[in-house]
């Protein structure tokens, strides 16, 4: 798999994707950095990894339960749930339509 | 006692502070002194808090029954604070006043500390230069013309030129480990899941681990046996009990073995780095500790690893900066942070997922079972924790691949999970800092303490001072 050539609508892609809103100079540089980081970190599909399991955590610990309860001490007030947002209407946040008109 | 009470040990300072030998109010005006007089220069603080309002905090301090009563300290800015701003190091979050605390925030409040500033760092922890920020970057006390490191570098910075006792960093690949050694202080790196990451800005959510920064080990004890432990609102903090870290500190490490992983020391390493370390091993067969050589043949392939696997997760983490609830738009991410986002993005993307982001999982068993064979042959490893001293500014940030080769020794220790102890181990002959690092067994903390406190009770690197 040769992914050190990323092409222009690739990056465009995956920028878009990751919702980066990127200008002509950054999306240039980017798309640079982001070939020879690719270039390097493509070192580990010569790793035999045939007879390795995966591991997406390292202590083992699983099944962590705790009482199905509502600790009302940490629950934010509908105003401090807002505090941090500029974009307020009615107690509510504001956010961008995601449905056309039609 | 000596002259300037902020080079006390916390020891000394509780003791002091215990026979009102001095006040807290007097001790974080002492701090203060250096914070005014070296800040300027030094930039290791995003956000400082109002003298009167520190006294004010102290003034409502139940004496008595608190372990850290009076003691100043700082956080890095990834820590939430509620009601003071916390923004990661990023202008995403400028501004931003949370509405709750960080569990180890909190542990310390309910200990009788006193938070006195948030620290300067690579923003989202994504750097190991602490250049990567929206706001000033923090300078090495020991050369203002070369980077404190990252990203916790306003953490090790402020430690360094004694503007507080101790502060939290956080690691995720080295952040707290690298600071720490080319600032000359002491930094800990602990077990996934020994200390709460909850309140933690995360980076990479299985990577990312809370610890102490510190002027010595013995300070680094006393603050572990505080923050560390099950927390309910962290699924993945450990049950094991948490050992008395601080009685069982000066046992002595006669017949311990330490193992060498020669991979530590490959081409490249500064010849002053490893001949620091090289001494270092020296002073621990003194101790009675014997010396054997292991392999670690995985530590190349980390750095690969690494750089998939922390993209990957802070691809998702970051997901939550949609500027709707807190915060600001997407734009506002630096170059080097959409960098990270974008090979994550990638690295997880459908047709890439087994290439890559599986592929790392499976390298992440292979480092492990990599650690797990040399800790059948010793009780520890020690190696360099970089493989040069401080850069200048400029030197790293410009060249990404550069970049993540400078964290080849402090990545894998964060995939395998295991804990690991940076600590001074003397100067170029320029007068920079060298660190070496202890990297024990799962949650063997106390073993790498007590090493590195027979080390530093044996030598006196960490006690040099930056002139400034």
């Amino acid at each position: 798999m040769d992914t050190s050539r990323l092409s222009i609508d690739l990056v465009k892609k995956i920028a878009e994707l990751a919702k980066l809103p990127l200008d002509e100079k950054n999306f240039s540089i980017l798309q640079k950095q982001l070939e020879s980081s690719f270039t390097y970190i493509n070192k580990i599909q010569s790793l035999d990894t045939s007879n390795a399991r995966e591991t997406s955590q390292v202590t083992g610990l699983e099944n962590i339960f705790r009482e199905d309860e509502v600790n009302k001490k940490r629950n934010l007030t509908q105003q401090e749930s807002l505090s941090g947002s500029t974009a307020i209407y009615k107690g509510y946040f504001k956010v961008k339509a995601i449905f056309d008109e039609e | 006692m000596k002259n300037d009470i902020t080079e006390l040990t916390i020891k000394e300072l509780l003791n002091s502070l215990a026979k009102k030998e001095f006040s807290s109010i007097e001790l974080i005006d002492a701090y203060l002194k250096n914070i005014n007089s070296f800040e300027e220069n030094i930039k290791a603080f995003i956000t400082l808090l109002d003298r009167e309002e520190i006294h004010a905090k102290i003034k409502n301090l139940k004496f008595k029954i608190k372990n850290l009563s009076g003691l100043p300290f700082s956080l890095k800015d990834a820590y939430i604070t509620q009601d003071t701003t916390t923004t990661a190091g990023s202008k995403i979050l400028d501004g931003y006043k949370p509405k709750y605390n960080a569990t180890v925030y909190q542990k310390l409040l309910d200990n009788g500390a006193v938070l006195i500033g948030k620290n300067s760092q690579d923003a989202w922890g994504h750097g190991s230069t602490s250049e990567n920020t929206d706001y000033d970057i923090p300078r090495n006390p020991y050369d203002l013309n070369r980077v404190a490191g990252g990203s916790s570098g306003g953490s090790a910075a402020a430690v360094a030129a004694n503007m507080v006792p101790f502060a939290i960093g956080e690691d995720t690949g080295g952040s707290i480990r690298n600071p720490a050694s080319f600032c000359n202080i002491t930094g800990l790196k602990v077990t996934y899941g020994r200390v709460s990451r909850y309140g933690a800005i995360a980076y990479a959510s299985s990577l990312d681990t809370v610890g102490p920064m510190a002027k010595s080990v013995e300070d680094i004890a006393y603050i572990l046996s505080i923050i560390a432990g099950k927390d309910p609102y962290d699924a993945t903090t450990s049950p094991n009990p948490v050992p008395n870290y601080i009685e069982n500190l000066s046992r002595d490490i006669k017949n311990k073995i330490i193992g060498v992983p020669k991979e530590f020391f490959q081409d490249g390493t500064d010849k002053e780095v490893i001949q620091k370390v090289r001494d270092a091993l020296k002073i621990f067969e003194k101790l009675g500790a014997n010396i054997c050589e292991v392999s670690i043949p995985s530590i190349d392939i980390g750095v690969a690893a690494y750089y998939l696997l922390a993209p990957s997760e802070t691809s998702s983490n970051l997901a939550r900066y949609d500027g709707i609830r807190f915060g600001h738009s997407r734009d506002k991410f630096t170059q080097e942070t959409m960098r990270r986002i974008m090979i994550g993005t990638y690295a997880l993307s459908a047709g890439y997922y087994d290439a890559y982001y599986k592929k790392s999982l499976k390298a992440r068993t292979l480092i492990i079972n990599d650690y797990n064979n040399a800790f059948k042959k010793c009780d520890m490893l020690i190696g360099p924790v970089n493989p040069t001293p401080a850069p200048k500014f400029g030197e790293l940030i410009s060249d990404p691949v550069q970049l993540m080769l400078s964290d080849v020794y402090t990545l894998t220790q964060n995939i395998a999970g295991i804990p690991s102890l940076a600590l001074p181990c003397g100067f170029t002959e320029s007068g920079l800092p060298i660190g070496m690092q202890i990297m024990g067994k799962m949650f063997s903390e106390e073993t790498i303490l007590q090493a590195g406190f027979a080390y530093q009770q044996a030598t006196d690197w960490h006690k040099r001072k930056p002139k400034l």
